[in-house]
């Protein structure tokens, strides 16, 4: 063997090494025949069309989302009342949709009414009944099926990336229910699905606001006593655990601005690191849009010494004294580990949710093409490709084995790579290797088909082969380039089951590229190495 | 071994049958469709019923499945569940179908159809007495106290809701939510034989009953489903664009038309043998392997035609395009063969669920086979004399040109 073909025979060698690696390798080395099973069924991810998964029901409390909208209109109800000086009584919020007026002073009456038409339109104005001069505002039923629409759309593109994002790929997000409030997910993979529920379920509602009394009080009443049983203007008092980090977590009670200086819909950008001070512990890094860094640095560098709290769901995760002006960069500490590290972030980058959420049902549930009909499926599809593998054999002789080598090594790396890469195998992913496996043996065909060809005009064995393959390869990288381009266009545009198509494609191609070109040509060559020139080649 | 040697067929003599024999099979697909009532979304898209059915024993997947076919409840699935917090529950199957429309009404409906598809295949009750193992508890007590077994006359008072709640309790604690004999009841506290006569002559018992049913919404939403077309969209664009730069536009365009001719068809066939089109997610994965294999036989021959374009000068455009397609003839049925070996043998053995992805390959492998020498390769011809460049047309850009030196070097 000559030691150019001698290089390439242990470059494809190693090639096969790694896939192989990959597939059973992989996460500890196997030392024992049940650890490389599992090595194996750990790194294949299939999708829930195949394998099935967890199939959970969850309701978004819509409520909540317009009562939030109703306190918020209560709230500049009663601003705007004081900023056009009309005196009324009482302004009570009676639901989530009403809100009483008491006693309107009666010259006031008109002025009431066109502000409210002008500044709330969102609301009916109407006598209420049983009182001498108040009003009845009703959050209009247009309203309240918009706002009802609004929350489930944000809940499930919310609920849709925050899944995504936690690496779990292709979920089924889905509207459900009679009540028009109910969500379906259904995660593939028979894991406990606890995390991804708390992923799912966290609010997510990132504050940072200024700490006014810059100790921590031990109690709500510790605060209160402190100022005299009333708490100053605009501010609020949340629970936290204790600034200095220590893992008792004991609680205390922070007394902040109600005002918040930035929130989660300021940030651009948050990824989990490790925290230099604590080793061990991580932090998540934050990075502020453009607009908010305008504020955050100002506001930081003026008020250097004090503290500043981050506030996630109303709860203060840690209250860092500001050491210097922050623009648009920093860092949220506290008790994280690396995976809680990763899912704040990942809930930060995916948005809050517009209103909280209540599971209501929680199955496991089996592939959903049915584990007969996959079992046929694969047992047809062996069948089918020893078929086509015999007709090689038979109809090219000793070549037709090179071209079983070649399409047999293409079917290795792909999976091997589809398991390295992760990625996630369902039936739209096999129609992928189906096309795969078609253009694996259109290429060995159109070589074979083209050495037969240069054979009968009369070359020799060599010059027939080398021909052969450089005419071929024109074609087959034409053919090849064509469906890569397109498979890029549905990996960059298409969602879920198309990407999927597109991914064991492209991974595909890419294999059948180096074998029915590179190793076909090598074993081609090692076999016109050891026969006689004159001798005729088996094709 | 060889199928064809040297074959001398005039293929673009031939392109007005081709253009007929297209014709005619868009019009009958076209027919069907509009017959049928044309392209349907699945599940996937539209969302449906999801019922849950518990069964008293480990349930046939498959015969369920073939159930509900043959009512006429295509495209569902049917997959095992089980409830986390519910012991009771292994049995459970998720039973998913398409709703004619939407509301309350067509979820009954579906319900319906399939209790009476499952009870056709899983034995019907016995009488047409209401089944002991779906009845609620109020049903149950009112029941007993007009049938009164224990003879207690006005004294009965709360005495058969209790009872009742007996039962029902140990139905659903004890038996998993099934019952199969009225006599597994007979040692329920308060429980006498008259009673277990009562139950036995007014309730029937089901080897299944529904536990839950509700709509689903779909899995694909509106966003996701302009997505997937869009992305399709922008691929054959892209396959068009790249064509054109390799040989020349018309090539590509020839091929895109081809593609499109290809998946029309197709699904034309489809209304044909079933009835109607269901789009799901399956059958978009087998026509996106159906465009990127009709593109691939397109440009086999094409870049034959290339190749030959600078051999054969002076002939005209028609014969280099007759001979590159007699040329590739052997590769075209092999490959084609082959294919279609394979995806035939998945579609008679890969069972039902596969089917319709299957049946899309095996029209599309012999479809996407023809369009490459019966409509793209005609395009080109056409195109080519209409500009009045009959004779010859060139087609090589200096890359070809330096490609074409070596092979002839490599030739000497």
């Amino acid at each position: 063997m000559n030691q150019n073909l001698k290089w390439k025979a242990i470059f494809i060698l190693i090639v096969v090494l790694i896939c192989f690696y990959g597939l059973f390798g992989l996460p500890s080395f196997p030392t024992s025949w049940s650890q490389l099973v599992d090595n194996f069924s750990s790194r294949m991810q299939l999708g829930l069309d195949l394998r099935g998964g967890s199939h959970l029901v969850l309701q978004v409390q819509v409520q909540e989302a317009i009562g939030t909208h109703c306190d918020q209109t209560h709230d500049e109800l009663i601003d705007q009342l004081h900023k056009q000086n009309i005196t009324v009584g009482e302004v009570d919020r009676l639901s989530n949709t009403q809100i009483l007026v008491k006693n309107v002073t009666p010259s006031q009456t008109g002025a009431f009414q066109s502000l409210v038409q002008d500044q709330f339109p969102d609301f009916g104005v109407g006598p209420a009944p049983g009182e001498q001069s108040g009003f009845l505002l009703t959050m209009k039923p247009t309203v309240v099926s918009d706002i009802e629409q609004r929350t489930m759309d944000q809940s499930l593109d919310t609920i849709r990336r925050r899944i995504t994002g936690l690496g779990l790929k292709e979920p089924n997000v889905a509207p459900t229910g009679r009540g028009q409030d109910e969500i379906l997910v259904e995660l593939p993979g028979e894991g406990d699905p606890t995390r991804a529920k708390q992923v799912i379920q966290a609010g997510g509602q990132l504050k940072f606001q200024l700490v006014l009394d810059d100790n921590a009080y031990p109690s709500e009443a510790a605060a209160l006593a402190a100022h005299s049983g009333v708490l100053p203007q605009d501010s609020q008092l949340l629970p936290g655990t204790s600034a200095t980090g220590d893992q008792s977590g004991g609680q205390v009670w922070w007394l902040l601005s109600r005002a918040p200086i930035i929130t989660g819909a300021d940030l651009r950008d948050a990824n989990p690191g490790p925290n230099p001070q604590q080793p061990g512990f991580y932090e998540v890094h934050f990075s502020v849009s453009t607009a908010a860094a305008k504020r955050f640095g100002p506001f930081t560098g003026s008020n250097i010494g004090h503290r500043m709290a981050v506030v996630l769901d109303n709860q203060v995760q840690s209250a860092p004294v500001i050491n210097g002006r922050i623009d648009d960069q920093g860092e949220i500490e506290g008790n994280f580990t690396q995976d809680s590290a990763k899912d704040l972030s990942l809930i930060l980058n995916a948005g809050a949710l517009p209103a909280s959420i209540k599971y209501i049902e929680e199955r496991t549930i089996g592939p959903s093409l049915g584990a007969d009909s996959i079992r046929e499926g694969v047992q047809a599809s062996i069948a089918s490709l020893i078929a086509v593998w015999i007709f090689l054999m038979v109809y090219y002789r000793l070549s037709g084995i090179n071209a079983v080598v070649a399409l047999l090594l293409n079917l290795i790396i792909l999976i091997a790579f589809m398991a390295i890469s992760g990625a996630t195998l369902t039936l739209p992913g096999i129609a992928g290797v189906v096309l795969t496996i078609g253009m694996g043996v259109d290429s060995n065909v159109l070589v074979f088909e083209r050495i037969r060809e240069e054979l009968r005009n009369g070359k020799a064995n060599p010059s027939a082969v080398d021909i052969g393959f450089d005419k071929a390869f024109l074609t087959i990288i034409d053919t090849h380039i064509t469906t890569l381009v397109s498979a890029a266009f549905l990996f960059l545009f298409g969602t879920g089951p198309v990407k999927g198509f597109a991914i064991t494609l492209t991974i595909g191609l890419l294999a059948n590229l180096f074998t029915s070109v590179y190793v076909s040509r090598v074993i081609f060559d090692w076999h016109l190495s050891r026969m006689g020139r004159e001798a005729e080649l088996s094709i | 071994m060889e199928f064809f040697h040297a074959p001398n067929i005039d293929w673009m003599g031939k392109a007005k049958y081709f253009a007929t024999l297209s014709a005619c099979l868009l019009i009958i697909g076209g027919v069907a469709a509009f017959m049928h009532n044309g392209l349907h979304y699945g599940i996937d898209f539209k969302g449906g019923a999801m019922v849950i059915v518990r069964f008293s024993s480990a349930p046939p997947i498959s015969q369920i499945r073939a159930a509900l076919d043959a009512a006429g409840l295509k495209n569902n699935e049917v997959t095992s569940s089980s409830d986390i917090s519910n012991a009771n529950s292994k049995n459970d199957v998720m039973i998913r179908v398409e709703q004619g429309s939407e509301g309350e009404d067509a979820l009954n409906a579906a319900k319906a159809t399939i209790v009476s598809a499952l009870e056709k295949n899983f034995g019907a009750p016995s009488s047409s007495n209401p089944d002991f193992n779906s009845v609620v508890t109020t049903d149950l007590a009112n029941y007993l106290t007009r049938r009164d077994p224990l003879v207690l006359g006005t004294a009965a008072g709360d005495r058969y809701t209790q009872v009742a709640q007996a039962l029902i309790d140990a139905r659903d604690k004890n038996h998993g939510g099934i019952v199969a004999d009225f006599s597994e009841l007979s040692n329920v506290s308060g429980v006498t034989p008259a009673v277990i006569d009562a139950l036995k002559s007014g309730y029937s018992l089901n080897r299944f009953s529904i536990t839950e049913s509700q709509v689903v919404g779909p899995t694909v939403g509106a966003q996701l489903r302009r997505q997937a077309i869009l992305a399709t969209l922008y691929a054959l664009a892209g396959m068009l664009i790249y064509v054109a730069i390799r040989f020349e536009w018309i090539y590509g365009a020839a091929a895109v038309i081809a593609v499109f001719h290809d998946v029309l068809i197709t699904l034309g066939f489809f209304c044909l043998f079933y009835n109607k089109f269901e789009i799901s997610l399956t059958v978009i994965a087998a026509l996106l392997t159906l465009v990127g294999y009709s593109m691939n036989d397109t440009i086999v021959i094409f870049d034959r035609v290339r190749e030959n374009l600078r051999l054969m000068r002076r002939e005209k455009l028609s014969v280099i395009i007759n001979r590159s397609i007699n040329q590739t003839l052997s590769r075209t049925i092999l490959t084609s063969g082959l294919t279609f070996l394979t995806v035939f043998l998945l579609f008679v053995f890969g069972g039902q669920v596969l089917r319709s992805f299957s049946f899309a390959m095996v029209v599309g492998v012999v479809v996407g086979t023809y369009s490459s020498f019966g409509i793209a390769a005609p395009i080109v011809v056409i195109w080519n004399k209409w500009r009045g460049q009959g004779v010859t047309a060139p087609v090589a850009s200096s890359a070809d040109k330096r490609a074409e030196r070596r092979l002839a070097e490599a030739r000497r």
